[in-house]
């Protein structure tokens, strides 16, 4: 097949930057010159947070687990940290993550099925049994609920002698998100808001090295957004959270330090590189002239750069082995401070052992036999790569500058219009699947005849849920009622006035009082979030 | 001209996976069907209400988080309670092939997998119902 004489036609990325078939100095100079570039772990971190980067600090490994019961998820945490894993991320079931306990109606046939059943302290207390805080940063995946589990967690390491002070890890507790896509929402969007705000205020005074927010753009692209709308939505989404907590009186370097970013790896090499340099850049201008941040610790953007859970398919899933590859590739090449890969059978269930180890393994063969870490941001100085984190800059800004003429991302969320937006575009790309424009591999080309495709699902077994329910039911029997009773009610008077929530949340969960409970009271005061369905 | 056909899409239980699900009622109105989405977390109760209010000819629930199997008892439960026997019922999302029969056998007219393509998912409905 020759093309010779024949125009070559013109070629975008998702986010609409038109790429040209080759890069000179001048595009460059066009699109903004090299000034931005700067040097690693210097302002505006255009290379990464850090001087030497993985020379001195390889990327953290995360995978996301945790399944059953605190007993099933501590096993399978002590099974990572031995084969290498260097910090936890944990799932949570979906009861949890909606503030229902397991003996709830609607938990039935949910209980422990995506990710640890959480109902009281005691669970939190067992599956970290041992475990130790300091060495091992844990990542709480939790949002709608995040209250009462961040509480948990702070009362388990309290209990167990750990200094709060000093404690580290993070929780996602991005909850504008949740209304965009991933859908762990339970109150409306105001007071959801202000939860957020109770956890930040409460860890700059008491937890001051714990992230009590980690912003994902992440989410938003598995919903469909473009990378750069990811990019766009994630930062506007922190500029939220950073203006509801200086409306506070909150100070903006504290504030700023306890944000990080989750982002996803999937799609076009190149244009996730762009996406994330220029994020990064935009994040620190963002803090320094828009909210006058000054500690460099708090400009830096953070980020856990992984999963691509959108990219894999449910066809020839060992195809996915190969995918996870190119996508932790990219992750390792735009910089990010922690790595987590979605494994392979993860279109379709939660990840077997076998996956799982893949991810870590590739994760690993990536940081020890590439080279990747041999030195700093290596496509910097590229005509291409410097002309593209130059446009997708524009680009991610155009989209901020949209968002702030609708009224900002708090109002196009609360009116759906930043899920229609998103949603309009998942259309339009799965049109373009489905027509073989864009092309997937096992999808639309190269396809095969599968018959029944030969995977192994994550069972659910009804004897661990049943488990679950009795351990409830005998934690309830053995706490103290009266405690519990006064404890929730201090927990109405703070979420019905100004007060900060998370000092008597913590009182409750101490004395054994439920998710459900807490969340009970919480929709008591706040109400239920009612979903604006819009097309 | 023919009446169209009425369709409720529906997400039972806890599953915040809402992607699959909008693009199909997207995809259903541009092919000309009046489509009613019930938003996340409703009960099984709640969805059969639903449909007979609406007066739909098509219920589609998505479920992508495993628990099909409970759920759609449930809503079987329900739809029985309400005499909905001309509803056609279709369920799609991440649904082992394995489950597929007794999906059926509580009454599913059609599963759909994540990899189902738009046309064939409108062509089976107008297959089987009379607009």
């Amino acid at each position: 097949m020759s093309n010779k004489g024949k125009e070559i036609p013109p070629l975008f990325w998702e986010s609409g930057l038109q790429i040209k078939p080759v890069y000179e100095q001048s595009d460059v100079e066009q699109s903004g010159g090299f000034a931005s570039v700067g040097q690693p772990g210097e302002f505006p971190f255009t290379r990464g947070i850090h001087p030497e980067m993985y020379r001195r600090r390889p990327w953290t490994m995360r995978q996301y687990s945790g399944f059953g019961t605190a007993a099933e998820t501590h096993e399978r945490f002590l099974w990572l940290i031995k084969n290498g894993q260097t910090g936890l991320n944990v799932a949570f079931d979906l009861p949890t993550q909606c503030g229902l306990d397991s003996d709830d109606d609607m938990a039935e046939g949910e209980i422990g099925r995506v990710g640890m059943a959480v109902d009281t302290l005691a669970d939190m207390e067992e599956a970290f049994d041992g475990i130790d805080l300091n060495e091992i940063t844990v990542s709480l995946t939790i949002n709608g609920s995040a209250v009462a589990i961040m509480a948990m967690y702070f009362a388990m390491a309290r209990k167990r002698g750990f200094d709060l002070a000093s404690l580290r890890g993070n929780s996602q507790n991005d909850i504008l998100k949740e209304f965009i896509g991933r859908g762990t929402w339970i109150f409306p969007v105001e007071p959801s808001i202000r939860l957020v705000g109770d956890t930040m205020e409460f860890c700059a005074a008491n937890v001051p090295r714990y992230s009590p927010v980690s912003v994902c753009g992440y989410h938003i692209r598995e919903s469909g957004a473009n990378p750069a709308q990811e990019m766009a939505y994630g930062l506007a989404i922190a500029c939220a959270y950073v203006e509801h907590a200086l409306e506070r009186g909150l100070q903006i370097d504290p504030v700023a330090a306890g944000i990080t970013f989750n982002f996803d790896i999937h799609g076009n090499l190149w244009e996730q590189v762009a996406k994330f340099r220029a994020g990064r850049r935009l994040w620190a201008r963002i803090l320094s002239e828009k909210y006058g941040a000054k500690d460099r610790r708090g400009l830096r953007l953070r980020m856990i750069a992984g999963g691509g859970g959108g990219g894999l398919t449910i066809q020839q899933p060992e195809n996915n082995i190969v995918r996870g590859a190119y996508y932790a590739l990219a992750s390792a090449l735009s910089g990010t401070q922690t790595m987590a890969l979605c494994s392979y059978d993860e279109a379709y269930t939660i990840p077997s052992e076998k996956a799982a180890k893949l991810s870590l393994r590739t994760m690993q063969i990536l940081m020890h036999e590439t080279g990747l870490c041999d030195t700093v941001d290596p496509l910097a100085g590229s005509w291409f790569v410097e002309s593209t984190t130059n446009q997708m800059e524009k680009r991610i800004l155009e989209i901020m500058d949209e968002l702030d003429k609708q009224g900002g991302i708090v109002k196009a969320v609360a009116e759906g219009r930043v899920q229609a937006a998103v949603n309009a575009q998942a259309y339009e790309m799965e049109k373009k699947i489905q027509s073989g424009e864009f092309k997937k591999v096992g999808v639309n080309c190269f396809e095969e005849e599968e018959k029944e495709r030969e995977v192994e699902f994550h069972p659910y077994r009804e004897n661990e849920a049943a488990k679950q329910r009795e351990r409830l039911d005998r934690v309830r029997s053995r706490r103290d009622g009266d405690k519990v009773r006064q404890a929730l009610e201090a927990v109405r008077t703070a979420a019905g006035g100004s007060e900060n929530v998370m000092p008597s949340i913590m009182d409750a969960v101490e004395t054994y009082a439920s998710v459900g409970e807490v969340c009970g009271v919480l929709k008591d005061v706040f109400g239920n979030y009612r979903e604006p369905v819009r097309f | 001209m023919a009446k169209p056909i009425r369709v409720l899409i529906a997400k039972p239980g806890l599953d915040g996976h809402d992607v699959g699900a909008k693009l199909v009622c997207r995809a259903l109105m541009n092919e000309g069907m009046e489509v009613v989405y019930t938003g996340l977390r409703q009960s099984p109760q709640a969805i059969a209400k639903a449909a007979e209010e609406e007066a739909v000819d098509v219920l589609g629930l998505s479920i992508l988080s495993g628990a099909h199997l409970p759920l759609c008892r449930k809503v079987a439960a329900e739809i029985g309670k309400r005499q909905l026997a001309q509803l056609l019922w279709l369920v799609g999302g991440n649904i082992p092939r394995r489950d597929h029969e007794e999906l059926k056998k509580m009454g599913v007219a059609g599963v759909f997998p994540t990899d189902t393509s738009f046309e064939a998912l409108a062509q089976f409905i107008r297959e089987r119902v009379q607009s």
